[in-house]
């Protein structure tokens, strides 16, 4: 049991900090580009993301072990995948909306963009080929979920003075977004060394 | 005559990496050698294509309510028949691309070429466009791929030319491993990006002084 117990907790920590989504695993540009700029949207949009990778991991890990393994039906896992997500995401923004309006107001915009996030088809799918249990599957979906807040809230309060910042015109915007982005990666690099499990 | 245009499109001014800035999770992850980027570059090419001829096939059958989910469905079919069609015949490929030949579903080229040219054009049309956008993601991976690799591995074309060793040009010992890690990928975008804006810029004011 002691074992299980750790195997778990390093699965947490090495989604968080030593393969966190974005800045060493590359799932989820998009949103980390596109939705930095304030540190307020960064936040609500990790959640969101937060809460649906860990359900989308446990309804991806339910129709994989439920449905395609015993009926054969493996190599349709993405097309069953991408439609379980989005359909989780379908469902969560209807939920908030009767049950939790003013975070569905906070989160509103985000929410849709989930869909074709690939943090959460990759997780589901990595789900998968590692063979993880339902336990497993559930916290590496929502410790990569919480890597993603992480990586973004960071980066969003680098960004809001990174666009201040005076540099050359062709560097404007992106690239230097992106280079920012880059130095942020190397400072998790320094979580490399560590061992866990 | 169209074609040059659209060819234009997809490799300068509507290039979908590098004036678009979309799919770059995947522009990011897996450009460390020249046969994963040639490799990926393909693969979403050839589903652009595929994508592209059905839903712009399929404009007027499908209800523009749930139009999306139809388009996913569609592109995460092709997607599955290339994954499976690499597994099959090129092992090595589908290895070290990994988990990103099922990402391409979720890819926004994909989706947002469905949804900006196939869904309102003629199926001719949208095959070339699915061909030229194609190009030009192809065209970026590589240039990012060359990059990367001669500085980080310190060759030219890794898993491709000689036995797939590549050509070693920077002797062993000298090239920085961190342009192979996640870091280089940033950085290295960063500057072909600024690269790439310097160039159109300049273009753009030629142009002008010669309206002049």
């Amino acid at each position: 049991m002691d074992g299980y117990l750790q195997s778990l907790l390093g699965i947490l920590l090495s989604a968080i900090l030593t393969e966190n989504f974005i800045l060493v695993k590359f799932y989820g540009i998009c949103p980390f580009m596109g939705v930095s700029k304030k540190i307020d949207t960064a936040l609500g949009m990790g959640m969101a993301v937060t809460f649906v990778m860990a359900l989308a991991s446990a309804a991806c890990w339910a129709v994989d072990a439920l449905v395609l393994q015993p009926l054969g039906l493996g190599y349709m896992q993405t097309v069953a995948f991408i439609l379980v997500i989005a359909s989780i995401v379908q469902v969560v923004e209807m939920f908030l909306k009767k049950s939790v309006p003013a975070l569905y107001k906070a989160l509103g915009i985000f929410l849709p963009l989930i869909t074709t996030n690939c943090a959460v088809l990759g997780v589901a799918l990595v789900n998968v080929q590692k063979q993880y249990d339902f336990l497993r599957s559930v916290i590496n979906g929502a410790a990569g979920g919480l890597g993603f807040t992480l990586a973004i809230v960071l980066f969003a309060s680098v960004r809001e003075r990174v666009d201040k910042a005076d540099c050359p015109e062709s560097f404007r915007g992106y690239p230097i977004t992106l280079i920012a982005a880059g130095l942020l990666a190397m400072a998790f690099m320094g979580f490399s060394g560590l061992k866990i499990g | 005559m169209n074609f040059k245009k659209q060819l234009h499109e997809g490799l300068l001014t509507k290039n979908p990496v590098l004036a678009q800035l979309l799919g770059l999770c995947s522009v990011l992850a897996i450009t460390t050698s020249l046969f994963n980027g040639l490799g990926m570059g393909l693969s979403v090419t050839i589903i652009l294509i595929c994508s592209n001829v059905l839903i712009s096939a399929l404009r007027k059958v499908i209800p523009s309510q749930i139009r999306i989910a139809a388009y996913i469905v569609i592109i995460a079919g092709f997607v599955t028949v290339v994954d499976l069609m690499l597994q099959a015949f090129l092992p090595e490929l589908a290895e070290s691309l990994g988990v990103f030949i099922p990402l391409i579903v979720v890819n926004c080229i994909v989706l947002g070429r469905a949804e900006a040219f196939a869904s309102k054009n003629g199926v001719l049309a949208s095959a070339v466009d699915g061909l030229c956008q194609g190009i030009g993601y192809t065209v970026a991976l590589v240039i990012m791929c060359v990059i990367r690799e001669l500085l980080g591995a310190g060759t030219f074309g890794g898993g491709l030319l000689n036995g797939g060793e590549g050509i070693r040009i920077i002797p062993e010992g000298y090239p920085a491993m961190q342009m192979v890690m996640p870091v280089g990928g940033f950085l290295t975008l960063g500057f072909v990006i600024a690269g790439f804006q310097y160039l159109t810029t300049r273009m753009r004011d030629k142009k002008m002084e010669e309206a002049k």
